[in-house]
């Protein structure tokens, strides 16, 4: 079986999603990666969030569709901008990784990550969430079709689960 | 220099729309959307009402999606002030097809009349340049707006033109704000018979 990041990218590309807004994110690196490779592509790199969310809304206002690259400690920066999304009523796709829940070591992830899902669903954002790699596929695939068809937004939850919780030392751990 | 004797933002941005071809606008949130508007509205004109901080990212996305048409962010000082970092992004992709005219009276217009950090020291087209944006300068002379718009126009891109102006209001010319609509008619006039949606 592929990595499940191999999973996001074939859907992305099987839907034509031209623009892949990102901000860096470990969970997210091997689709970054991928994503900078493929020539049909054009992966941008953001110094925070919600330029994602206008980003994308102009990529849309000009025929391409685009997704958008995040930790869930971003969906805090995006809240605002998500009103354009909502007003205009344009299509947005959001994968997040998730921190502060599974295994997570550090304190200041814990209040935007316990959090993230009741953010967006307050912003108009449908949410859909994988713990195991399994439905990954289905899930994004699943999500960006209902985006598209009904321009809604949407955000992929992917749990510290999936991902894997960030390991630190030991030593550093215990402070 | 007095007030009277700065540039009226709703004359520079007249001339600088006039006979835009396929030129393609985003206009940040209060003057400048009332300026875009008070010009002509055209389909082709995608009004900001909110999303304060957004216009540059939303250009930058559209001139990477609309590679062959010029796309023109036009915003105030404060506007762009509050999407500073996005500039880094518009700088690496170096999209050559995007300008950004920044109207700027160096004052939160719609406010009360703040002052922004325009009128504090804050250099726009310094800051273009060291995040690598092709072009970037300021005018504040009747003398070098013909120039200034002419790069807003054609200079290879990013182009970035600060447009000193009188901070005296405008006035009220009001767009409409029906963003669904606004999106619509865009989409429609620049991807024709592509499906709006």
């Amino acid at each position: 079986m592929q990595p499940w990041q191999d999973d996001i990218y074939d859907a992305l590309t099987e839907a034509g999603v031209r623009q892949i807004a990102f901000v860096p994110d470990a969970g997210h690196k091997r689709l970054i990666e991928r994503c900078l490779e493929d020539p049909k592509m054009r992966a941008i790199s953001l110094t925070t969030e919600e330029e994602g969310i206008a980003l994308l809304g102009g990529a849309w206002l000009g025929g391409d569709k685009g997704a958008l690259l995040m930790q869930s400690s971003g969906v805090g920066n995006c809240i605002n901008m998500l009103s354009l999304t909502k007003t205009c009523q344009f299509p947005l796709v959001m994968l997040v990784t998730m921190r502060g829940e599974w295994g997570e070591f550090n304190t200041w992830q814990v209040p935007m990550g316990r959090t993230t899902q009741e953010h967006l669903e307050l912003c108009g954002v449908a949410c859909y969430r994988c713990d195991e790699p399994e439905p990954v596929a289905d899930t994004v695939r699943t999500a960006m079709r209902f985006a598209y068809y009904t321009n809604s937004a949407v955000a992929i939850l992917l749990g510290q689960r999936l991902i894997g919780a960030k390991i630190f030392e030991e030593g550093e751990a215990a402070r | 220099m007095t007030a009277s004797e700065k540039l009226n933002r709703r004359e520079v941005v007249k001339s600088l729309l006039s006979n835009r071809g396929e030129t393609l606008v985003v206009s940040g949130l209060g003057q400048p959307a009332y300026d875009a508007f008070a010009a002509g509205d055209d389909p082709r004109n995608f009004y900001l009402w909110g999303a304060m901080g957004g216009a540059a990212s939303m250009g930058l996305g559209l001139a990477v999606a609309q590679p062959e048409r010029r796309v023109v962010v036009l915003t105030g000082d404060g506007e762009l002030l509050m999407g500073l970092g996005s500039l880094a992004a518009v700088g690496a992709e170096k999209a050559g097809n995007l300008a950004i005219v920044v109207l700027d009276n160096e004052r939160y217009g719609e406010t009360g009349q703040q002052k922004t950090h325009t009128g504090r020291g804050t250099d726009l087209a310094a800051v273009a340049m060291a995040v690598g944006f092709r072009t970037a300068l300021t005018v504040a002379d009747e003398a070098d707006l013909p120039e200034a718009i002419r790069i807003a126009r054609e200079g290879e891109g990013p182009v970035m033109v600060v447009i000193k102006v009188s901070e005296a209001p405008a006035g009220m010319a009001l767009p409409p704000k029906d963003g669904a609509y606004l999106k619509m008619r865009f989409r429609e006039a620049v991807l024709g018979d592509r499906t709006p949606g």
